[in-house]
């Protein structure tokens, strides 16, 4: 009789979660926990935050998971709607912390409105899309276009320019999925070459100007801002076929990292894990990305599958910009390695995205007729 | 109809999504591979350069600088010491608004301007340094107040560094000469002496004097010290170390006390005083009065205090002793007595009835005595003792230039003699040759005259009449003198305590030595022009005075009358050894401005030998108005 009961409750609980995509996440959990322990120097109450985080994430995926989709698809609006005022209050009431307003205090928490558009946008889009014409018209990508622009300018506006990057890249998701005619995107690529001189004349601040100059060649500023992109090659590089081995990176514990536990992690574990390492971390993030993409080939309608699609891009994208730019080939715009770095935030976003994902393939299929 | 239209929509909908994920698909995998060639490129084709680069970074060399030697005299009083004194030292690469940073500092820390402009100077001409202090001599006080707030100012650190003292500051500046920061000129010097590699982390080297020429001794062997360092260089642990060795501590054969009393012995006179041990060539004494205060110098010296002393009128920072040239005036003449006995031109019995005027054959320009009228009758003996210039005039006028070039040469005028700290200068001991090529003029029987009574061209400096004195008293024995009696290394092992050198020998014939020292000991008896200063005395001492006549009026000297009055006067100079008999010191006494050698230079030189032979410290002298 027990034994069927918890045969039950373990069935009410794994439901609607893919146990594939699971294992995957959990495998680079607690890859990030063990780099994290080396990254902090042996600083096992950071590890142990950020098990929490984790724990917090994972009860916010298995919660969103549980959630039919057709509910989601209601909460993209509102949410949506919510974002915006939220990040119109933070131009108005937000807290300046270095140089840029980012923050909105709300008494008992401080967060961070740019973070839920990052799910909010690409959401509020595929709702969008799925509401539309059958065949959609350029009227319809116009819209959806606005809809992006909105929280893209306002969080450009703050300044945050790697977040509303971002945003912008999963949105140009939802509108590349939807089918975006090739000619309109050929284009949008030549009028951003065209454009892109007037944003560096106009549109970027200094410090900003200087990080794309430095990653163009970081040794033209070696003890400055191309001092943490030379630093983490050094790391990386050092770290060779198969690496200096747990804890025994010397780049890292000697301090030689700039944010050793966050956006830098991974030439931690790069220094300590070598190549053979770094393989195997691809390949972990290849699977998952590959799960992802299988869920986004089979989704049901329109909605979902825009927004997997979106998720999952998104999340890859993440991975990429991460690791390129500890390696030297993309600019340190901050952008934390997904499922490693050290932050609740990201972790909560990023699981968050992960439960959609699940709901959409584990819930009953209502083909649109 | 409817119904199948939407249905063929919603398969080519799907079809279509599915071939722009699979480009998607298609785009992550590639990008994955372009991160997996970076990765490879980093850790397979460039590995063992990041791996050298890692090593590099974790791994420093620090230099351990080694403590500099000590300086002593005779009796083991200490002439240069260090301590430790706390120094605020600023990397300027790791500061990013340096003004504004260093203004925010001077709330913490006093920094006056002087420290800011000395910090700006060093940043500038320091360029292979990287840490570079703002303020030295931190009070504990101050020590505490900027560890407290360390975490304000990165880039910014305390540094205990051995500082150079000297205790007896300004008694002993000219010799002992002082320490100085490091500059890109000395580096590049060390570089071309293979020196370099014991300079890193050193941040002082000898100046002048005894901390320049004994630089090498003091200095001391750099320790090394192999580190693992953090990104800001702070070591964690360290991996070797070779212990630095400290530098040799050199004792001089300079006596303190004797220093001292020749300090008080000159009072408010300017001047200059050399004593040596005839026997050796040790150096007893040696003031060059006013002297400066070597400690202002350590730390680079600060304006105000630099144009104080460059553009005194006393000129302290000019060593008189080694590098201030006069005429030697009537100290010259026992040389030319010895000149003439042996080359012939003389005999002891030789006297004549002096006029009080020389002229040379066929004209009427009288070269006057210093007494009107003349001495009456005056032989040699006698041409000492009361310094008779006629018969010098005529002598010099026997001898010939080139005669007295040459003998007189001997005894150390016109070269440089050699001694154990730097700047030395020659002095002047004229010839036809050098008349030529100075003037592009021939040498007239009339220079020679002159020069027969130290005047004309000559001149020579304290150091060379005390050198030459020496080989009088010596009989033609020539010993180097020196500063430095012994070298002893950290453990104080001896390291060398010979540094007597006999240089070379004068032949000259005893009897013309006996008979010019004879006549020398009379000058400081009764009849004699340093009777005064002899009275009395409980040994017997041998000597000459002199007076050098102070020919060049500078511009700008235009003050006040007393003042230009007074240093229009002649320098008064006294040379001399004693005992007469065995001679335990040779000492020479120069006094600017001080006008006859007999009234001023030789009482100064008695007190000196008072103190020599009885212990008497003097009282300071009485300046005579």
């Amino acid at each position: 009789m027990i034994t069927l009961d918890i045969k039950k409750i373990w069935y009410y609980f794994t439901r609607y979660i893919d146990n594939f995509l699971l294992a995957g996440i959990f495998l680079l959990m607690l890859t990030g926990l063990i780099v994290l322990y080396s990254a902090t120097g042996g600083n096992l109450t950071r590890v142990i935050s950020q098990l929490i985080n984790m724990i917090v994430a994972f009860v916010v995926m298995w919660t969103v998971a549980n959630i039919p989709l057709q509910r989601i698809m209601r909460l993209a609006f509102p949410i949506y709607v919510m974002g915006i005022i939220l990040l119109v209050a933070v131009a108005l009431f937000g807290e300046v912390q270095n140089g840029a307003r980012r923050w909105l205090n709300l008494g008992f928490i401080n967060i961070q409105p740019s973070e839920l558009l990052k799910i909010a946008a690409p959401l509020m889009m595929s709702w969008y899309f799925d509401k539309a014409h059958i065949t959609l018209r350029w009227r319809d990508y116009v819209v959806a276009v606005l809809i992006l622009l909105l929280p893209v300018l306002l969080i450009a506006r703050q300044p945050d320019l790697g977040t509303a990057l971002l945003i912008l890249i999963s949105g140009f998701y939802v509108i590349f999925l939807a089918g975006l005619s090739w000619r309109i995107i050929v284009g949008l690529a030549v009028a951003v070459a065209v454009s892109l001189p007037l944003l560096w004349t106009f549109g970027m601040h200094d410090y900003q100007r200087k990080r794309v100059m430095t990653m163009l060649d970081p040794s033209q500023d070696a003890l400055g801002a191309g001092y943490h992109t030379i630093q983490s090659s050094i790391a990386i590089g050092s770290g060779g076929i198969s690496g200096k081995g747990w804890l025994k990176g010397t780049q890292s514990q000697l301090d030689f990292l700039p944010e050793p536990s966050t956006d830098f992690i991974f030439s931690v574990f790069s220094e300590e894990f070598g190549l053979i390492g770094n393989s195997l971390l691809l390949s972990l993030y290849l699977i998952v990305i590959g799960r992802c993409l299988v869920i986004t080939a089979r989704a049901p309608t329109r909605f979902t599958r825009l927004v997997a699609g979106s998720i999952t891009l998104t999340f890859f994208t993440y991975v990429f910009v991460n690791m390129g730019m500890v390696s030297g080939i993309l600019p340190v715009v901050g952008i934390p390695l997904p499922l490693i770095s050290y932050g609740g935030t990201s972790m909560v976003t990023i699981l968050l995205g992960f439960g959609i994902l699940m709901s959409i393939h584990t819930h009953p299929k209502l083909v649109k007729t | 109809m409817n119904n199948t239209v939407e249905l063929r929509d919603h398969t080519r909908e799907i079809r279509l999504f599915r071939i722009r994920l699979a480009i998607c698909a298609v785009i992550v995998i590639i990008l994955f591979g372009l991160l997996f060639s970076r990765f490879f490129y980093l850790q397979v084709s460039q590995g063992e350069h990041y791996t050298t680069l890692a090593e590099a970074n974790r791994i420093t060399i620090q230099p351990l600088t080694p403590n500099r030697g000590l300086i002593f005299d005779r009796n083991g009083e200490i002439l240069a010491q260090n301590y430790t004194a706390y120094t605020l030292e600023i990397v300027p690469d790791q500061v990013k608004n340096l003004e504004s940073a260093i203004d925010e500092l001077a709330t913490v820390v006093e920094i006056t301007p002087e420290d800011r402009r000395r910090f700006n100077k060093l940043k500038r001409e320091s360029t292979r340094f990287k840490s570079l202090p703002i303020r030295s001599r931190l009070t504990d006080i101050e020590v505490a107040r900027f560890a407290e707030n360390q975490y304000r100012f990165p880039g910014m650190d305390i540094k205990a560094h051995p500082l150079r003292h000297y205790p007896r500051g300004e008694l002993v500046s000219h010799v002992i000469g002082y320490i100085g920061r490091i500059n890109d000129k000395d580096l590049e010097q060390f570089e071309a002496d293979k020196r370099l590699k014991n300079y890193r982390g050193s941040t002082h080297t000898g100046r002048i004097g005894i901390e320049k020429s004994y630089e090498n001794a003091l200095h001391g062997q750099t320790g090394f010290e192999q580190v693992e360092t953090d990104a800001v260089g702070r070591p964690v642990r360290t991996l070797s170390r070779v212990a630095p060795v400290a530098g040799n501590d050199l004792t001089l054969s300079l006596d303190i006390g004797l220093q001292q009393a020749a300090v008080q012995a000159f009072g408010d006179y300017r001047g200059a005083l050399v004593a040596l041990d005839p026997s050796n060539g040790e150096i007893l004494a040696f003031v060059s009065k006013p002297g400066f205060d070597p400690n202002l110098f350590v730390d680079g010296i600060d304006h105000a205090n630099w144009r104080l002393l460059n553009e005194s009128i006393d000129r302290p920072l000019n060593n008189r002793a080694l590098r201030g040239v006069y005429p030697p005036g009537s100290t010259f003449k026992p040389f030319m007595a010895l000149a003439g006995l042996e080359l012939g031109k003389r005999s002891i019995r030789y006297a004549f009835n002096d006029p009080g005027f020389f002229s040379l054959p066929g004209s009427s320009h009288r070269f006057r005595d210093w007494k009107p009228g003349g001495h009456g009758w005056v032989d040699l003996r006698k041409s000492l003792v009361i310094s008779c210039d006629t018969y010098y005039y005529m002598l010099a006028h026997d001898l010939g230039i080139t005669n007295i070039h040459n003998f007189i040469g001997q005894f150390g005028f016109g070269r440089e003699i050699g001694i154990d700290i730097p700047g030395e200068v020659r002095g002047l001991l004229p010839s036809p040759e050098w008349k030529k090529k100075r003037f592009k003029q021939n040498w007239l029987p009339g220079d020679t005259i002159s020069v027969g009574i130290g005047q004309g061209f000559n001149l020579s400096t304290p150091f060379q009449l005390t050198f030459a004195m020496m080989l009088l008293a010596n009989d033609g024995r020539a010993y180097k003198p020196h500063f430095v009696k012994q070298q002893v290394d950290h453990n104080k092992h001896l390291v060398e305590d010979n540094f007597v050198e006999e240089m070379y020998r004068l032949n000259l014939k005893q009897e013309y030595l006996d008979y010019v020292k004879q006549a020398l000991t009379d000058v400081t008896r009764p009849g004699g022009t340093a009777s005064r200063a002899g009275a009395n005395a409980a040994y017997t001492f041998a000597g000459k005075t002199g007076t050098s006549q102070v020919i060049n009026i500078k511009q700008g000297e235009r003050y006040n009358a007393s003042r230009i009055n007074e240093r229009h006067r002649d320098h008064a100079l006294f040379t001399a050894f004693a005992p007469a008999e065995d001679p335990k010191i040779v000492l020479t006494v120069l006094v600017e401005n001080g006008g006859s050698g007999g009234s001023t230079a030789a009482p100064i030189a008695r007190k000196v030998l008072d103190y020599f032979f009885l212990g008497k410290m003097p009282e300071p002298a009485e300046k005579a108005g």
